[in-house]
């Protein structure tokens, strides 16, 4: 079977770069597998107790870079006990005992403490980029350690993560020059400004850098002079006097910022201080103001007129309908939306509804991703969507009262979405809302055949819902179901099917322990969680329902470090 | 399949949003729904027993991850009263409580609007014509010319023979004198605005007059007269 030396196999895998692609590779034959496996440099774990940090190592003792996910999606909106799991530790342990040349790190929901931190910043002499996409359990402590001793770093980047704050950019020495990406803008407490200029002026190769809102306007005056090269840029707060000489300063420092591509933050703003922006909205490709509440509607159009080359769009929905026929009139290139909602708990003002998504798809037809908090929306406007937008990869529609039908017509909105999965071929991800009948999974199940992910709530009528979409999806990896009505009947008609997936939630449905059990013991590969968090000790009655359950495919069999309120149903 | 089945009652807050979208009333069809709603976290963070059996690495691990666990905040995040869906709409927290921040914040500096530009203070000098010095006064403290008026009569009044000497401070020697001086066309209360130009006291509304103003000068009459009707002049050019 070997046709070329190995040495030739290799520079050919290396240009095989996605993690997909590299097991696929594995799996074409015995010398191939070995090959791969010792040539691996990036490997992405999508579960962490999937697999044994050690067995990880031993497969991939070449590796460079580790991708590691931990709780499960739905714990983003506390539906998950904040001690589930997820700890990191024993991965930056295992690494460090095994000698594994470590260089980049990206986690993802996980637990991190200032004592991984700490080891990561000492057990690794080559470590260059560290990745927290909403994890918690560390404080700037952990940073400082990282600032402190990672000598090569080149990329901190913290997205979104609880952190308790205190004092960290000083910790970065000043032999330290090779920072190339810097994003801090969760940070909540008070930044020592002079450090953080004095670290911009001594990184040459600075091209992303992210502020918190600590961070004044003058400060950032003071970094765009010295870092006019910057790619990627993230302001803190935005505040200043517009008839000041300072702001005529910044005004004439941001026309020099002609590489910056990528826009965000703008945590303080006072509005009449955006003109500075203008001159360089025309070279935007991304801009982010989801964060950024202070500026209204008007302003935001004012300011989205400007932005011709946009693709990414987050905004709030204050942008409102008339602001997003303007986007669907100006960002002709625009391939991701993303409007939240700026009014959580009250009536809402009806900020965004479906003709502003409707807008959009006639004026963005290069539009594949998708996530849309609104009002209300109707099967029309799904249908128009669908056919004007044929090329949806990600499709997250969020009706604000979770089980609105179509408001025009009070039907369900069972056609709407299956227009879009009938139209939208290569759809990989899905998220529904408003009200919705087994009708919808039919069509999925029917239709949705590159369908990876599925997010469904409050819908549904019975079992058959669900095993449409079990029966149907063959690409499904996957699926967490909240407040469906469906039961041990779906869930147990095909438990093979579960480990050809990464997961399934299911809380607030009608699933029984004992129907959990069944899958547990006749799939010992599969690890069965039983979150039960109320007060009342949990009878151990088959026939009670489960109130969150959570199963994933495992290599590795039960862990060890679940709290009380989670069970792991015996296998045997 | 009828409507009924399709029902899914939910006691949304705000009565369902949009509002006024015929019935929203919705039937609650499974046990338990109502118990998910705040829920209470038992925290319970004391260490777990180490079986009989694990190895020192066994041991090891889980202290550390005990450990690790002590460290995660002891008060999670709790459903906000208002909301009766946990978990709804789907906002990651984080996403959540900056919001929450942000809106309190900029509450908390819309009350304090009139004091001008992030809630300061909005001070300016004060010099009054043969006074041996300036003072300093803050607009945001009043409401009106009126009040302004009030608070420099008091203020310059301060002023005594005893304690300046000069010929001039007669002038200041009581309050009511004061008013009488200010108020009757031996003084005229001039501003000088963004612009760099001297202004007439009292002709624009006093919300503009405060954002605009840079400096109040109390001049004698006899070198107002040139001033004032220049001045009047750029109002009406302004209106």
């Amino acid at each position: 079977m070997n046709y070329f030396p190995d040495e030739v196999l290799e520079q050919v895998f290396d240009f095989v770069t996605s993690h997909r692609d590299r097991n696929s590779l594995s799996l074409v034959c015995k010398s191939w597998y070995k090959l791969e496996r010792f040539s691996r440099l990036k490997v992405f774990i999508g579960n962490c107790y999937a697999i044994s940090p050690e067995r990880t190592i031993d497969r991939f003792p070449g590796l460079k870079s580790l991708t590691l996910k931990g709780k499960p999606h739905f714990a983003d909106f506390n539906l998950v006990p904040y001690d589930w799991g997820g700890y990191v530790y024993p991965w930056i342990q295992a690494l460090a005992r095994n000698r594994i040349g470590l260089e980049e790190l990206r986690l993802k929901r996980m637990v991190v403490s200032d004592e991984s931190l700490e080891l990561l910043s000492r057990a690794f002499e080559n470590f260059k980029s560290l990745v927290l996409d909403n994890c918690e359990g560390f404080t700037t402590g952990g940073l400082a350690a990282i600032a402190a001793n990672c000598r090569s770093l080149r990329e901190l980047d913290l997205q979104e993560n609880e952190i308790d704050d205190g004092q960290w950019l000083s910790c970065f020495p000043e032999s330290c020059t090779s920072l190339v990406s810097l994003n801090f803008a969760c940070l909540k407490g008070e930044i020592n400004l002079a450090s953080l200029e004095r670290l911009v002026a001594r990184s040459p190769n600075l091209k992303l850098l992210r502020v918190s809102r600590a961070v004044p306007l003058d400060t950032l005056h003071n970094i765009l002079s010295r870092a006019p090269q910057l790619v990627d840029l993230g302001i803190g707060s935005y505040v200043q006097d517009p008839d000041s000489e300072a702001f005529n300063k910044l005004k004439a420092t941001i026309l020099k910022c002609k590489s910056v591509k990528s826009l965000s933050g703008f945590l303080d703003v006072a509005p009449q201080c955006l003109e500075a922006i203008y001159p360089i909205c025309s070279n935007l490709t991304s801009l982010n103001l989801s964060y950024a509440p202070g500026i209204h509607g008007l302003e935001l159009i004012k300011l989205l007129r400007h932005c011709t080359k946009l693709q990414r769009l987050w905004v709030l929905d204050c942008i409102g309908d008339k602001g997003l026929e303007v986007v669907a009139s100006t960002c002709k290139e625009l391939q991701e939306l993303r409007v939240f909602p700026s009014d959580l708990n009250g009536v809402g003002h009806a900020a965004v509804t479906e003709e502003g998504l409707v807008a959009i798809s006639i004026g963005c037809p290069k539009l594949h991703s998708l996530l849309y908090f609104c009002q209300q929306m109707t099967n029309a406007a799904l249908i128009t969507v669908a056919k004007n937008c044929p090329n949806f990869i990600r499709f997250r529609l969020c009706i604000l009262n979770p089980t609105k039908p179509d408001h025009v017509t009070a039907q369900p909105l069972d056609e709407g979405f299956g227009a879009v999965v009938h139209a939208c071929k290569k759809l990989r991800r899905l998220s529904l809302s408003g009200l919705l009948t087994d009708r919808v999974f039919l069509y999925i199940g029917m239709y949705a055949e590159q369908l990876e992910m599925l997010s469904i709530a409050f819908a549904g009528d019975s079992d058959k819902g669900m095993l449409y979409v079990l029966n149907g999806c063959k690409k499904l990896r996957k699926l967490e179901i909240r407040d469906c009505p469906f039961g041990n009947m779906a869930l147990l008609e095909d438990v093979g099917k579960y480990e050809t997936m990464r997961s399934l939630w299911m809380s607030s449905c009608e699933v029984t322990l004992g129907g959990c059990k069944t899958i547990a013991k006749k799939k010992p590969m599969l690890n069965v969680e039983i979150i039960n968090e109320n007060d009342q000790d949990f009878c151990l009655d088959d026939e009670q329902r489960v109130e969150k359950m959570y199963l994933y495919r495992t290599l590795v069999g039960r862990r060890d470090d679940a709290p009380d309120c989670v069970w792991t149903l015996d296998a045997s | 399949m009828g409507f009924e089945e399709t029902e899914l009652r939910l006691g949304l807050p705000g009565n369902g949003g949009g509002g006024g979208n015929g019935s929203e009333v919705e039937v609650v069809r499974k046990r338990g729904f109502c118990e998910t709603e705040n829920v209470d976290l038992k925290l319970n963070l004391s260490s777990k027993e180490v079986t009989a059996g694990a190895d020192a690495t066994h041991d090891k691990a889980k202290s550390l991850i005990n450990k690790e666990k002590s460290l995660l905040p002891s008060d999670p995040a709790k459903p906000p009263a208002k909301a009766q869906v946990v978990g709804w709409p789907p906002v990651r927290s984080f996403r959540k409580n900056m919001l929450a921040v942000q809106k309190n914040s900029s509450e908390s500096s819309n009350q304090t609007d009139q004091k001008g530009i992030n809630g300061n203070a909005v001070l300016v000098k004060v010099s009054m014509d043969g006074a041996p010095y300036l003072r300093k006064v803050d607009l945001s403290m009043y409401k009106s010319y009126q009040q302004l008026s009030d608070a420099l009569a008091k203020m310059f009044s301060s002023f005594t023979i005893g304690s300046c000497g000069t010929q001039g401070m007669k002038d200041f020697m009581n309050e009511s004198k004061m008013m009488d001086l200010l108020s009757g066309s031996d003084y005229v209360r001039t501003y000088e605005d963004k612009d760099g130009d001297w202004m007439l006291v009292g002709d624009v509304p006093w919300e503009m007059f405060v954002e605009s103003c840079k400096r109040l000068r109390i001049m004698k009459g006899k070198e107002a007269v040139g001033l004032a009707p220049r001045a009047m002049e750029k109002c009406k050019n302004r209106s």
